[in-house]
């Protein structure tokens, strides 16, 4: 597709650690349309944080390494691009949330302060200027009295206010892409709630692109048009969010969903028990020559262990790597 | 401010170095005496209702010396602090910053400066520089900058992996930006609690100093002088010697318990630098 807003195409991230090359991004590739919101859904160690990381070239080097790939963000490849025009599209062009809004903002700097930061960087606002807007952007990401809070500090704010202060600061230079890492899963349901049905607005409001990263698939059935699920490194399965929970296809994706806690209806008197998928996640630093989730997949077979499957085309915009596309008959219910 | 006064140590410190200050402060507008009008006829006498503190060889009010001795103190305090904060803050964010070479470039500097015994060093520079206040200040101010480089740089290396760095450099600040606007604040307590105790220190090196008459020159008070003078009347009038060694003696106190009592107060949490 030639129109995407971004476009990473086989890029490896490898750390170099004592204990051996860690291969936390092994090769993957997906792209996001102007305007619309991609799941990036996997479990913790999977590659998710490096992947967006590295889309604004954020990965400490050393021990941190882009190996191979392209990242494209409006025809230009990010990989490679020095640190000056880097600079000038962090925070302007793409913008990040991070997941812990105790860790992320400074706690010695007013947060107005914060807010007003990109803005004095990309724009050049004066200071007053500045802290106008953002005074505006708290107040739109519903913060009660917000000119009052420009001169906060981040400890006199609660969890859930701390983040839409977050969400205040990645949104004052309008971004074209948001990268939002986790953006709920340091708070109250409650709050999250709010949070996410505060970001669905003002992304339409913006129109901007948004590359969700979550392990809460119930976040990404709200926000997401289309998902794309990463175990070790690898993209293993890649749909439209309808496929994603009505025919996943990969054991992986299956799991994932089956080991969703469920609310019990009432009158259903099985007390069910929680699922889980059987064994942990390979080390990063092992080569594996098969699929890498062969070790805890229900239906694995010889040909899983010999060789890696590829993304195979399920349907129209579902891939799997899974060789269970090749050998339906071996897939045991 | 309050939780500050809780702390005994820093209530303590503040009151013993507000009398400093405020001796100090005095020192400026007014003295009992000049303090450094000779007046043979009263030479060597003991404390009196006109001499509070007795006078000493030259008949000089001994309290007016201690109290102009205490300016010359708290001036060497604060510019031994400041040549030792202004460099060796930025040496030790350029080392916490790019490591590797630089770093050890850097540290292994701080090594040899900290190699060698300070006041020896300090004796060196000023017999070399030529006996001055300004010379002392130079050479004790020359040993602070490894203090708070390593400080600086040990305290700024555990922030880099905050992730609010991250999110400030995700949204386009330049590392230069990232180091004055959001390391520096965030360190600036753990300086300030080294900063009061180098403070003292340097009262106590000065003193070291002047007293061996490699700091301050005749006729100006300063306390570590006035030992100086006071060794050859020991015998025959000890106060010339027991008030400016008191007075030391309470300025290195304050200053140093007030050291403790805000690194106890401020964020407890704070990696703790000896």
């Amino acid at each position: 597709m030639n129109h995407s807003l971004l476009d990473i195409e086989n890029l490896s991230v490898y750390f170099d650690t004592p204990e051996g090359v860690v291969r936390a991004v092994d090769g993957i590739s997906f792209d996001l349309a102007p305007g619309e919101t991609l799941g990036l859904v996997g479990e913790s160690g999977c590659g998710k944080s490096v992947t967006s990381l590295s889309i604004l070239g954020l990965i400490p080097t050393p021990p941190g390494r882009i190996k191979s790939g392209r990242i494209k963000f409006e025809d230009r490849d990010l990989i490679g691009l020095d640190t000056e025009n880097l600079r000038r599209i962090r925070g302007r062009d793409i913008a990040m949330i991070f997941q812990e809004p105790m860790t992320s903002l400074n706690p010695v700097l007013p947060i107005g302060r914060q807010v007003a930061e990109p803005l004095m960087v990309h724009k050049d606002l004066t200071k007053s200027e500045a802290f106008q807007e953002a005074a505006t952007w708290l107040d739109r990401v519903k913060i009660p009295a917000a000119r009052k809070r420009l001169s906060d500090y981040p400890h006199q704010l609660s969890g859930g206010m701390r983040q839409r202060v977050m969400i205040a600061m990645a949104m004052v230079c309008r971004p074209k892409l948001l990268i939002a890492d986790e953006p709920t899963t340091a708070l109250d349901v409650t709050i999250q709630a709010q949070i996410l049905s505060l970001m669905i607005g003002l992304k339409q409001e913006l129109g901007m692109s948004l590359l969700l990263i979550t392990h809460d698939l119930g976040v990404v059935a709200q926000m997401a048009s289309r998902v794309v699920v990463m175990y070790a490194g690898q993209v293993v399965e890649e749909a439209a969010v309808t496929d994603i929970f009505d025919q996943p296809f990969h054991p992986y994706t299956q799991g994932l969903l089956k080991s969703m806690p469920r609310l019990r209806v009432r009158g259903d008197s099985r007390s069910q028990r929680l699922n889980e998928i059987p064994g942990t996640v390979p080390l990063l630093t092992e080569v594996i020559r098969g699929c890498k989730f062969a070790d805890r997949c229900p239906h694995v077979f010889k040909r899983c262990r010999q060789q890696q499957p590829e993304l195979f085309v399920i349907r129209n915009g579902q891939r799997a790597r899974c060789w269970l596309k090749s050998y339906p008959e071996r897939r045991t219910t | 401010m309050k939780q500050f006064f809780k702390n005994l140590n820093f209530t303590v410190g503040f009151l013993l170095s507000a009398v400093i200050i405020l001796m100090a402060a005095a020192s400026l507008v007014w003295t009992p005496f000049d303090a450094n009008k000779m007046n043979p006829r009263e030479r060597l006498q003991g404390p009196s209702f006109s001499h509070l503190l007795g006078t000493d060889q030259y008949g000089r009010d001994i309290l007016s010396r201690v109290m102009v001795g205490a300016v010359n103190s708290i001036i060497v305090g604060l510019v031994t602090v400041a040549i030792g904060l202004s460099i060796g803050v930025v040496l030790g964010l350029v080392s916490a910053y790019y490591g590797r070479l630089v770093d050890e470039t850097i540290m292994r500097f701080s090594d040899f400066l900290f190699g060698f015994p300070a006041v020896l060093t300090a004796i060196l520079i000023t017999s070399i520089l030529g006996p001055s206040m300004i010379n002392a200040m130079l050479a004790i101010g020359i040993f602070y900058i490894p203090v708070f480089a390593r400080l600086t740089r040990a305290v700024a290396m555990a922030l880099w992996q905050w992730e609010f760095i991250v999110a400030a450099r995700a949204s386009g600040a330049s590392e230069k930006a990232i180091a004055w606007r959001h390391v520096l604040p965030n360190i600036l307590s753990p300086l300030l609690i080294q900063g009061t105790i180098q403070f003292a220190v340097a009262i106590l090196a000065e003193a070291g100093l002047s007293y061996l008459g490699l700091g301050t020159l005749p006729p100006h008070a300063s306390w570590g002088r006035m030992l100086n003078e006071a060794q050859t009347f020991m015998a025959l009038s000890p106060w010339m010697a027991i008030f400016p060694g008191v007075a030391i003696a309470w300025a290195v106190l304050g200053f140093n318990l007030l050291g403790d009592g805000l690194r106890d107060t401020l964020d407890p949490k704070m990696v703790r630098i000896r």
